[in-house]
């Protein structure tokens, strides 16, 4: 499997790469913007299983980059990793194309979960 | 600056309840609240900010402010290992501390507003712009590590919230 980690926190990609080893051997890409982001989705040959997308970033932040990946690529599973909870928020991330939704703090357990119904949905898809 | 005791309560309650909640999950250990209270010195407590910007709806700042051995206590468990504080890990975990308590409290406090990437600021007598017309609500935290405080410099545009947040 392979995972793409946008998160400007260095920590908090450690955090959910030791949280996912729980999913068997998982290969990462880290890009800490959405602008490096958006250019490892969208890099010739790139394949990902799954994307973890933090919301509040400099440069170009996890909204517009999922919009920007949805305007090619209907089918990557992106899941918002982020602070922000409120109702609003969650319906713009999922008008933007964003499959699920983790919000921060979260035990490891919830995040494998998410990942885990993120994929299973995608497979059945 | 006449707050209220019941407008200050207001911005106090999701501060605390947030910092629990990250610190309990995301660092595993426990802390408790001691009576908050109001200062006008722009200079922090400790040595450490990690510090978060509102705008929108609210505005002004928060800073999670530690002495030195608490940070590096509270960054060891919540990373997994040492880290030197001279470590820009060290900064981003700090950073990332305050950037989970602001954005919890901003869920409870509503308001529509939105929070700033953490900018992280470590030495002795550092002082913060603050907002003049409103209090600055300290906050001290006890932890087996340590003790820090959430410095909360804070305004909402439609006033204070009510309790219980949105």
């Amino acid at each position: 499997m392979h995972v793409l980690l946008v998160d400007d926190s260095s920590t908090m990609r450690t955090i959910q790469k030791k949280a996912l080893t729980a999913l068997g051997e998982v290969k990462f890409t880290e890009a800490g913007d959405g602008v490096a982001g958006l250019a490892a989705i969208t890099a010739p040959g790139a394949q990902f299983d799954v994307v973890l997308l933090d919301w509040n970033m400099p440069n170009m932040d996890g909204l517009t980059m999922a919009t920007k990946v949805r305007q090619g690529d209907k089918k990557t599973p992106i899941i918002m990793v982020t602070t922000e909870a409120e109702k609003t928020r969650i319906i713009d991330a999922l008008k933007a194309g964003v499959n699920n939704y983790v919000i921060k703090p979260f035990t490891p357990d919830v995040l494998v979960a998410k990942v885990r119904q993120t994929l299973e949905k995608a497979k059945a898809a | 600056m006449s707050s209220t005791a019941t407008e200050i309560a207001a911005l106090v309650v999701p501060f605390v309840s947030s910092v629990r909640t990250v610190f309990s999950t995301m660092v595993g250990i426990d802390i408790s609240v001691r009576q908050p209270h109001l200062k006008s010195d722009p200079v922090p407590t400790y040595d450490i900010s990690g510090i978060i910007g509102f705008s929108g709806g609210i505005s002004g700042s928060v800073v999670l402010n530690f002495p030195v051995a608490a940070a590096q206590g509270i960054v060891q468990a919540f990373t997994g290992s040492p880290v030197s504080v001279d470590s820009p890990d060290f900064a981003d975990a700090i950073g990332e501390l305050a950037n989970m308590v602001a954005g919890a409290a901003k869920t409870e406090l509503g308001q529509n507003s939105t929070i700033s990437t953490p900018t992280v600021v470590r030495g002795s007598g550092h002082s913060i712009a603050r907002l003049t017309d409103v209090p600055c609500i300290v906050i001290p935290c006890r932890t087996e590590m340590g003790e820090f405080v959430i410095e909360v410099n804070i305004k909402c545009a439609n006033g204070a919230p009510k309790q219980g947040g949105n």
